[in-house]
């Protein structure tokens, strides 16, 4: 027996709620009574990302994406597409209402995703190099190689409009055209696989699923500056991603497509990986390039740029594994078709590890012009357990957080710095009703003072004096002067820093401050936490007239700083409480309060 | 293999290309897919990928399955991801397969011809290689 059609019904959160359930019932109940059942499976699925159009009926093989389906609408599904093999036209999904119906893999925004770096994360064996072949792996290599001059190959990526995806989107092609330029015999090319930001995990994913993607388009680079040697600076912490990239150089050698005279070309190109030790600082280019030559990793001022004078004083590009992965694609399937994605400024696509309070986390990657709305309720899924979206830190430790009202706007290198934030390297932290923005821009300000190198004292002394400030006002301790000299340090800070580190690490506090002063000032004044995170201002009690004295709450307690008799109303002894929340977490009655 | 010349990348290619579009890989005409990313491992995606070797011997699968390991599939709320790619059947990704589900996928999907329910996500994006 085998089933002729499946019915997939979306069992998301926000399908579930406007009646996915009862359209299942329906389908199975139809099914039945219309004498079919063998033929076709209902299932229920996991969100498919397209909320506000559900709830969403999939049918398979046909692959049939009915939207907005009511329980009413089960009796017809199965009636024509089942028993008579025709679809539902009423009820396909269309752009807009003018438009023809289409199929799935023609509606381009259907899942509002577009994969060009991920393209083969997920599909390919990342330790296989046929595989990655297979898929037009190494055809722009040939492309760069045999068809193009090295001119050709910059003008290209230039016309591409591809721009650094590590977070200061410098243009591409121009940092390439820089380092070709530059006088000069020997070169090299670096890929930063630096990746530290809190919460950011797109490099790691990306060479842990297509390693291959980035060899290629190093030689590629190669190749348009003049250059035989390339180093990939990654970080320790990375251990499969380092071995399949091992795996991958190695497999790239035995084919020839790395080592001396490439595929016949009489081109030489070799790449050796370098490990860093994991200091956020050495994701900066001129610390990079300091640690890749053994030293002590710290920034020094620019110019002159990497592309000029970089490692061992040579000509050097620095490239981030983002950009490096688009550049493949941007040779084989032409500039023309790569600057038709994303908008005026910005081109193609960004990857985003989305993290924090959300519904679906991820690794996604859409076409820049997409508004963060899109990403949080539609792709993501909407906030978890129901609560209020309170904002979107992008750009980690060096961005800010994006509030409710700009979460129409669509997403561009111009559009988050307009917004106080930054593109960054594409970490993106939801964050809800719970989050409290003292304790994330302490915690945030905590990190750059652990990661500040020290080298230049605006980020050396800022950063400590701003995280004393907002460690003050978390405890409850802070005036409300407290927040114009945080506002002072922080615009010093971002003038006369040496490198962005220092120079974006007041982003965070800065952005906050604006976005939701009224918090910082019930810290200030009222000594009131709202989301109950700052431990200082949280005192915790029992309702006497809700407990029912099981005793839970003090056994969990740590301390221990919870009394009672059984069965009776037990009472916390506030001078001793740690705030760590163990009673509340444990009381199944409510009975625990957090003020 | 020695190193390539240009015509023999080209050739390695379309022999490859078409085995992957036959799907048939080792003589085997089913793949079972599992996300070994960094995300896939911590959820437990060895494990997953062990159970279901093990599953196949067990219900007499293992001549015609081949099971592969490939990248994040990201949907990392999901983790353990495994798709399925076989005749007569939808390709379908499934998620939360920890590794006492890993019989039942068997079963169910593979030998049963019926998918398994709860578990099914969608892929992310159309695949721009092939369009």
């Amino acid at each position: 027996m085998a089933y002729k059609n499946f019915i997939l019904v979306c069992g998301g959160t926000g399908c579930e709620s406007s009646r996915s359930d009862e359209i299942y019932k329906n389908l199975i109940k139809e099914a039945e009574a219309l004498g079919v059942s063998r033929d076709v499976q209902v299932v229920k699925t996991g969100c498919f990302g397209f909320c506000e159009k559900g709830p969403i009926v999939k049918v398979l093989p046909s692959e049939s994406f009915y939207v907005e389906v009511k329980p009413e609408d089960a009796h017809e599904i199965i009636a024509e597409q089942v028993i008579k093999g025709r679809e539902v036209a009423r009820l396909l999904y269309r752009k807009d209402k003018k438009s023809e119906t289409t199929k799935l893999e023609d509606i381009e925004f259907y899942q509002k995703q577009f994969r060009i770096v991920l393209r083969n994360c997920g599909v390919i064996n990342p330790e296989s190099i046929d595989e990655y072949i297979a898929r037009t792996g190494y055809q722009a290599l040939e492309k760069a190689l045999f068809e193009m001059t090295p001119e050709e190959i910059i003008a290209e990526v230039k016309a591409s409009g591809l721009r650094g995806r590590g977070g200061a989107g410098f243009p591409t092609g121009m940092k390439w055209e820089a380092a070709r330029k530059s006088p000069g015999d020997i070169k090299y090319i670096v890929c930063n696989a630096d990746e530290g930001d809190p919460g950011a995990y797109m490099d790691r994913s990306t060479i842990e699923g297509d390693p291959h993607s980035i060899l290629e388009a190093m030689v590629i680079a190669g190749r348009a500056v003049g250059a035989n040697f390339g180093y990939i600076y990654i970080r320790a912490e990375y251990p499969l991603a380092i071995e399949r990239l091992k795996i991958a150089i190695q497999q790239a050698k035995d084919y020839g497509l790395l080592g001396k005279d490439i595929l016949g070309s009489g081109f030489d190109f070799d790449i050796e990986i370098r490990l860093g030790a994991g200091a956020f600082v050495c994701g900066e280019e001129t610390a990079l390039l300091q640690s890749i030559e053994g030293k002590r990793g710290m920034p020094r001022p620019k110019p002159p740029f990497p592309a000029i004078k970089g490692l061992w004083g040579k000509p050097t590009v620095i490239n981030n594994v983002e950009t490096l992965a688009n550049v493949p694609v941007v040779l084989t399937r032409g500039a023309a078709w790569f600057s038709s994605i994303g908008t005026e400024k910005s081109k193609g696509t960004k990857v985003f590890a989305l993290t924090g309070k959300i519904n679906n986390s991820g690794l996604i990657e859409v076409p820049m012009g997409t508004t963060l709305r899109e990403i949080i309720f539609d792709i993501g899924g909407g906030i978890r357990n129901g609560k209020k979206f309170k904002g979107v830190q992008t750009g980690g430790p060096s961005g800010g957080i994006i509030v409710e009202k700009d979460l129409d706007s669509p997403i561009s290198y111009e559009s988050l710095t307009a917004l106080g934030s930054m593109m960054g390297s594409g970490g993106m932290i939801v964050m809800d009703e719970d989050d409290c923005v003292v304790d994330i821009s302490k915690f945030y300000m905590a990190f750059c003072v652990d990661e500040s190198c020290g080298k230049c004292a605006p980020c050396r002394i800022g950063t400590k004096q701003m995280h004393g400030l907002l460690d003050k006002i978390s405890k409850g301790q802070g005036e409300e002067a407290d927040l114009a000299k945080l506002e002072q340090i922080g615009k010093a800070m971002t003038k006369a820093a040496l490198c962005m580190l220092g120079g974006s690490a007041a982003n965070p506090t800065l952005s906050t401050i604006r976005h939701f002063r009224d918090e910082y000032l019930e810290h200030i004044h009222d000594k009131k936490c709202r989301a109950g995170k700052c431990k200082d201002l949280v005192v915790y009690e029992i309702d006497p007239t809700k407990c029912i004295g099981c005793g839970l709450c003090a056994r969990r307690c740590p301390v221990p700083c919870i009394t009672g008799e059984k069965k009776k109303p037990h009472v916390i002894d506030g001078s001793k409480c740690i705030k760590c929340g163990e009673c509340f977490a444990a009381c199944k009655f409510g009975a625990v309060v957090k003020r | 293999m020695a190193k390539m010349t240009l015509d023999q990348l080209r050739a390695l290619r379309a022999q490859k290309q078409g085995e992957l579009e036959k799907r048939n890989v080792e003589g085997k005409d089913i793949q079972v897919i599992v996300g070994m990313g960094t995300c896939g491992i911590a959820a437990g995606a060895k494990q997953t990928f062990d159970a279901i070797v093990a599953a196949l011997e067990k219900h007499n699968m293992a001549g015609r399955v081949v099971v592969r390991q490939t990248g994040c599939m990201g949907l990392c709320y999901v983790e353990p991801t495994v798709e399925v790619v076989m005749p007569d059947m939808p390709p379908v990704i499934y998620g939360k397969m920890t590794s006492d589900v890993a019989e039942e996928l068997v079963v169910k999907h593979l030998v049963e011809h019926s998918l398994l329910d709860s578990h099914i996500f969608d892929r992310p994006a159309i695949d721009i290689v092939k369009h």
